[in-house]
C-alpha cells in the first residue's frame, strides 16, 4: 500500500499501463480521459457493453474488458465514480451503432454520473441504457442495496448477450433478469488502510463484520465462536431468505475475495458454502472462487448467489476472453 | 419593459462575472465544505469555473443560446467534478432544452430557462427543498422569478426577487439538517453550517441581478 497511499492518482495511471502490457492482444489503455478498450474492435451494430467502477476493486471492471464481456471499461479515482466525461469518451470509442448498455453499480456517484452520460449521449442520437447491480442483502431497502459480486456476473450475462447479437432492448431484458437472480453478503476479517483516511483500528481476533461495504462501509461487528461454518451460515442465510431459492434449484456460486484473503482461506469458504448449500438441497451448477470484486487490500470476502435458468446458463457458459475471465 | 430582449452576449457577460465571483470566494466556499462536507467544493468550483472562462473568452463558443448553454454544461461537468460538475452540468443541459428566439430569450424564456435548469437538477439529485443543498438557494429564486413574472414585473425586478429569495434560500441551510449529499452523514451535526453548494448557487442569482439588468449591450 505504500505506493498507492502516498500518491493515488500516479499509481492508477501506471497500474493500466502495466496492465496493458501484460494483455496487448486483449485490452488497450486511453489516458485523459481515462478508458480501456478491446484491442480488436466488435463488429458493427453489436450492443456495447461499458462499465465504469471506482478504482479499488479490481479486476472490476477493467479486467473484464475483451471479447464477449466488456467493449470498455471506465476506472475513476479510488473508491469514486469515473465521470461522464471519461464515459463518453468509451462511448464514442465503442459504439458500433447497436446501442450502448451501461452496467452500474448501485452508488449515488456512479448512478449520478451514468444517467448525466446517458442524457447526453441521447441528445446526440445515441441509444443508451443502464442496468444497476443491487445485489447487498445486508441492506434491508432493495434500492438502496449496494451493488457487490453481481457486477462480475452481469457483465459475464451482457457482454454475452451482446455478442450473441441480442438486440439492445434484449441485453437489457436479460442482464435486468440475471441482477434479479442474484444476491450478496459480504464479511469483513479486519479493518484496512485507505489511501485518504489511513488505517483503521484492529477487529479482536474471534471478531467478524457482517454486512461491510466493498468501499470501507461498516458492518455489523459479531463474535464468532464456530469458525468458518459459523461465517458462511451468517453470509448465505439471509441471501437464501432474500431470493427465496428452492430446493433442486440451480445456482451459480460466486466466492470473491477483497484482496486480503489468501485463496487458502478463500476455498475453506468454499466448503463450508458448499456443505450449507448441500444441506438445502440446492444445486451448485457453476462457480468461481477468487478475487473478482475486491476492496483494495481489505481481508473479507463476499458469497454471491445467481438462480440459473437454460438462457442464463448458456450465457455465462459463452466463450470469454479477458485478462480476468477466460474459457 | 414587456418585450425586453437577453442577448447571448449578456448571458455570457453573466457567466464570466459568475466564474470570477465564485473564484474570489474559493476560500470561503473550502471552509464552508471543510465545517460538513470533504473540502473539494471551493477547489473544484474554482478549477471549473477557470474552464469555463478560458472557454467564454474564446470567440463566442455559438451564436444559438441552446448550443451555448450546451456547451457550458460540458465545460462544467469536466471541469468542476466531484459531485457538483455533473449538477451544475445537469442544471445547464437542461436549460439548454428550453425555448429561446435563438440568439436572446426574453424574461419569460429566461425564467422558464431557470426553471428547466432546476427541474433538470430535482430529478438528477433527488433533492428536495430544505434537504441542505443548492436547490435550497435555487428552488426559492425561480419560484420568485415565475412570481414576479406572473405580476408583470421588469427584468430588473424579477432578477432583484431571484437574488433575495436565493439568499434567504442559502442563509436558512444554516438552520437545517442535511438529508443529502456528503453533509447527510453528520445528521443534526450538519446544523449550524450554510451549505456550501447553496452558496455558490446564490452566485447565480447575485450575478444575474448585476448583469442581465443592464439593457446596453456593447458587443
Amino acid at each position: 500500500m505504500q505506493c498507492l497511499t502516498s500518491n493515488p492518482g500516479s499509481a492508477i495511471t501506471h497500474s493500466l499501463r502495466g496492465m496493458a502490457l501484460c494483455h496487448p492482444d486483449t485490452i488497450q489503455v486511453h489516458f485523459d480521459p481515462d478508458y480501456v478498450e478491446r484491442t480488436a474492435p466488435a463488429p458493427a451494430g453489436k450492443v456495447a457493453v461499458i462499465s465504469g467502477s471506482g478504482s479499488g476493486h479490481e479486476p472490476l471492471p477493467t479486467g473484464y474488458v475483451g471479447l464477449g464481456m466488456l467493449d470498455a471499461a471506465c476506472p475513476g479515482p479510488i473508491f469514486t465514480s469515473p465521470s461522464p466525461v471519461q464515459l463518453l469518451a468509451a462511448v464514442h470509442s465503442v459504439n458500433r451503432g447497436g446501442g450502448v448498455l451501461f452496467i452500474v453499480k448501485n452508488y449515488a456517484g456512479g448512478v449520478l454520473n451514468t444517467d448525466l452520460t446517458i442524457e447526453i449521449a441521447t441528445q446526440e442520437g445515441i441509444e443508451a441504457r443502464a442496468v444497476l447491480v443491487n445485489d447487498d442483502v445486508s441492506i434491508s431497502d432493495v434500492a438502496n442495496r449496494r451493488g457487490l459480486g453481481a457486477a462480475t456476473l452481469a457483465c459475464k450475462i451482457a457482454g454475452a448477450a451482446a455478442e450473441a447479437g441480442y438486440s439492445l432492448k434484449d441485453v437489457v431484458e436479460v442482464t435486468r433478469r440475471a441482477v434479479d437472480a442474484s444476491r450478496s453478503m459480504g464479511v469483513g476479517t479486519n479493518l484496512y488502510t485507505l489511501p485518504r483516511n489511513g488505517s483503521g483500528d484492529g477487529l479482536a481476533d474471534d471478531s467478524i463484520e457482517l454486512g461491510v461495504g466493498i468501499h470501507g462501509e461498516p458492518g455489523e461487528v459479531r463474535s464468532v465462536r464456530n469458525g468458518m461454518p459459523e461465517i458462511v451460515s451468517l453470509l448465505v442465510q439471509p441471501i437464501l431468505d432474500d431470493l427465496p431459492y428452492s430446493a433442486d434449484e440451480q445456482v451459480l456460486l460466486l466466492i470473491s475475495g477483497m484482496g486480503g484473503t489468501p485463496p487458502l482461506e478463500l476455498y475453506l469458504l468454499s466448503e463450508a458454502t458448499h456443505d450449507i448449500l448441500a444441506a438445502h438441497r440446492i444445486q451448485v451448477g457453476r462457480q468461481l472462487v477468487g478475487n473478482y470484486v475486491t476492496s483494495l487490500g481489505r481481508g473479507g470476502y463476499t458469497i454471491t448467489l445467481m438462480r440459473l435458468d437454460d438462457e442464463l446458463l448458456d450465457l455465462w457458459d459463452a466463450p470469454v476472453h479477458t485478462p480476468a475471465l477466460h474459457w | 419593459m414587456m418585450g425586453q430582449e437577453i442577448s447571448i452576449s449578456q448571458l455570457r457577460r453573466w457567466l464570466l462575472t459568475y466564474a470570477e465571483r465564485v473564484i474570489e470566494n474559493e476560500g470561503h466556499l473550502t471552509e464552508l465544505d471543510t465545517a460538513i462536507g470533504d473540502a473539494d467544493h471551493g477547489v473544484n468550483m474554482r478549477r471549473g469555473m477557470g474552464k469555463l472562462q478560458e472557454r467564454l473568452q474564446e470567440e463566442m463558443p455559438s451564436d444559438d443560446i441552446g448550443a451555448f448553454l450546451r456547451s457550458v454544461a460540458m465545460t462544467l461537468i469536466s471541469g468542476v467534478g466531484g459531485a457538483a460538475g455533473p449538477l451544475y452540468g445537469t442544471f445547464f443541459l437542461r436549460a439548454a432544452t428550453s425555448p429561446t428566439n435563438g440568439r436572446s430569450v426574453d424574461l419569460a424564456q429566461l425564467t422558464q430557462m431557470f426553471r428547466y435548469g432546476l427541474d433538470g437538477l430535482q430529478q438528477r439529485g433527488k433533492a428536495k427543498a430544505d434537504d441542505k443543498t443548492m436547490i435550497d438557494a435555487i428552488q426559492p429564486a425561480v419560484e420568485a422569478m415565475e412570481a414576479a413574472l406572473a405580476a408583470h414585473q421588469s427584468a430588473a425586478v424579477v432578477l432583484a426577487a431571484a437574488r433575495q429569495a436565493a439568499h434567504l434560500g442559502m442563509i436558512h441551510t444554516i438552520e437545517i439538517e442535511a438529508k443529502k449529499g456528503r453533509a447527510s452523514y453528520l445528521g443534526p451535526h450538519s446544523i449550524g453550517h450554510q451549505d456550501p453548494g447553496a452558496t455558490s448557487a446564490y452566485f447565480l442569482f447575485e450575478t444575474a441581478a448585476e448583469v442581465l439588468t443592464k439593457t446596453t449591450d456593447s458587443e
